[in-house]
């Protein structure tokens, strides 16, 4: 089988390298295929990665026009291809690639909106649990964290940004402030919600996802309510 | 022909792929359809919002669920972890149709994430044949295989694409997903006659048929180029094919498949009504018995 194997990889590498030749086995009416319709492979392939990358992170797609998006996603698929053939995995990586995209350099926050829009498909797509419920008084066991819960901390006001970047969202104030966002992702139920915590609730939300104890304070009402923690007891 | 192949028992009437824009629609409106169908890959999450949906739905109407990601014609093995998700999903849902696609789409770890095509030659028939057995039996039940779309073809080849199908058909006992645009797709951009290339695959195993829309481009000799777009309706010259279908299959249950610029609900109603009508209306072929 190793022949099939050696022409699928030159036809992998040629897809995702258009200055690569058009695979030599191949043919399209009695005569060798031309890059006219082997370039129909490779612009599925990268229309549907890009595609892909936009609709999972839509507010990065808001921020840098669709244009720049396209060609910074173009360049991200063809070195990150995707590892499984689950999709709704794909994206993973792409805040990073993005912090050391030179051409995205003056936008400073774009990075750190990327994580906060890939925790949010994260939290989506995340197992079911019950939210715990505040009941006044918490056994000694240590907190659950739900499976959807996401701290993301940025020195930028990210939660602001993307909130006014919501396809239906309220005109962006004029001034940002200077000050930086802390926010939860998660899911209690069926919606998907982001809210700005402070320093403390994330250092407990922290503390739970590491498997340290979390200990009763003020905060953990607030984060009950806000379905950070999972009630005890097998995920659905 | 009276039944469909054991590896459908969706109902002979018209379906709709189901899209993430229409599940408030579909739920508040409960629609005359006869089945949805999804991409299998698309419900690989732990929960949320697509699970719950498809679960309302799956509750009012029969399921199909589509694969698109296990790359059959990969000259690697068949990935134990993608299947095991699969199966994990057929377990939950327990569709009426599970199908896939005579195609490869990874290598060496990466997803290419398009449908690419495969030498008809021996040795890849028995490699396809392989993993088809696996999947039946990690499924415990026979699978639909789909035709493919192409938009060109490989220098070796030891059968052309029909007798291929039939061959692996023949081998593993899977069914036949029709795919009428992808027929018209391919015989277009091969300069084959669809009516021959139909009456060659084994059109007493198909348990469903696909219609969708293309795109018409040019190759680089001025000859019509037809991309499966799946982005617009469904184009009169596979109306008149999916006819023809029909006197050779008798009724079947028929998918209209939209994965882009996805229209109002309305629409894609529409035009699986128009499918329903004409598969109803079907009249069981004659046939001869064998010897």
């Amino acid at each position: 089988m190793s022949r099939l194997a050696d022409s699928q990889a030159t036809f992998a590498a040629a897809l995702l390298g258009p200055e690569l030749p058009v695979p030599p086995d191949l043919r399209s009416l009695g005569v060798p295929a031309g890059a006219d319709r082997f370039g129909v492979y490779r612009n599925n392939v990268m229309v549907g990665l890009i595609e892909g990358l936009r609709e999972a992170f839509p507010v990065v797609c808001r921020l840098v026009g669709d244009e720049f998006f396209r060609a910074m996603a173009g360049e991200f698929a063809r070195a990150n291809p995707p590892r499984s053939p689950v999709m709704l995995e794909y994206g993973t990586g792409f805040a990073e690639f993005i912090k050391d995209f030179p051409p995205a350099s003056s936008l400073s926050y774009l990075a750190d909106v990327a994580r906060l829009e890939r925790a949010w498909v994260e939290a989506y797509h995340a197992a079911e649990a019950e939210p715990l419920a505040f009941t006044g008084a918490v056994s000694g066991a240590p907190l659950r964290l739900h499976p959807a819960a996401r701290v993301i901390r940025s020195r930028f006001p990210i939660l602001t940004i993307w909130q006014a970047n919501q396809a239906d969202a309220e005109p962006p104030p004029l001034e940002l402030s200077d000050e930086g966002d802390i926010v939860l992702v998660t899911r209690p139920a069926a919606e998907v919600q982001a809210c700005r915590v402070s320093e403390k609730a994330a250092a407990l939300i922290e503390a739970a996802a590491s498997g340290n104890p979390v200990y009763v304070g003020l905060e953990l009402e607030v984060l009950w309510s806000l379905g950070a923690f999972a009630a005890s007891g097998a995920d659905a | 022909m009276s039944t469909p192949t054991p590896a459908s028992n969706l109902p002979r009437r018209g379906g709709v792929g189901l899209k993430p824009c229409h599940y408030r629609t579909i739920l508040e409106t409960r629609p005359g359809i006869g089945f949805f169908e999804v991409h299998a890959e698309n419900y690989m999450g732990a929960g949320g919002p697509p699970h719950r949906y498809l679960t309302a739905i799956r509750d009012i109407y029969p399921l199909s669920i589509h694969g698109v990601g296990l790359s059959l014609g990969g000259a690697e093995p068949l990935d134990e972890a993608h299947l095991a998700r699969l199966a994990a999903l057929v377990a939950r849902y327990q569709p009426q149709a599970v199908s896939e696609h005579l195609a490869w789409s990874s290598h060496d770890g990466a997803f290419l994430d398009d449908l690419l095509p495969i030498p008809y030659i021996r040795e890849v028939l028995e490699l396809v044949c392989g993993h088809i057995d696996r999947v039946q039996s990690a499924l415990r039940r026979p699978m639909l295989l789909e035709n493919p779309a192409t938009y060109l073809g490989y220098t070796d080849g030891d059968y052309d694409e029909p007798e291929f199908i039939a061959e692996v058909v023949r081998r593993t006992g899977c069914g036949l997903l029709l795919d009428v645009s992808n027929v018209h797709v391919s015989c277009t951009n091969h300069a084959r006659d669809p009516h021959d290339y139909l009456q060659r695959l084994p059109l007493e195993t198909v348990g469903e048929i696909h219609l969708a829309g293309f795109a018409t481009r040019q190759d680089a000799q001025g000859r019509p180029l037809l991309i499966d777009s799946h982005d617009r309706r469904v184009d009169e010259t596979v109306w008149v094919l999916y006819s023809d279908v029909l006197r050779l299959t008798g009724p079947m249950p028929t998918l209209i498949e939209r994965d882009a610029d996805i229209p109002a609900w309305d629409e894609l109603a529409s035009e699986a009504a128009r499918a329903e009508a004409a598969t109803i209306s079907a009249e069981e072929p004659l046939r001869v018995a064998a010897g």
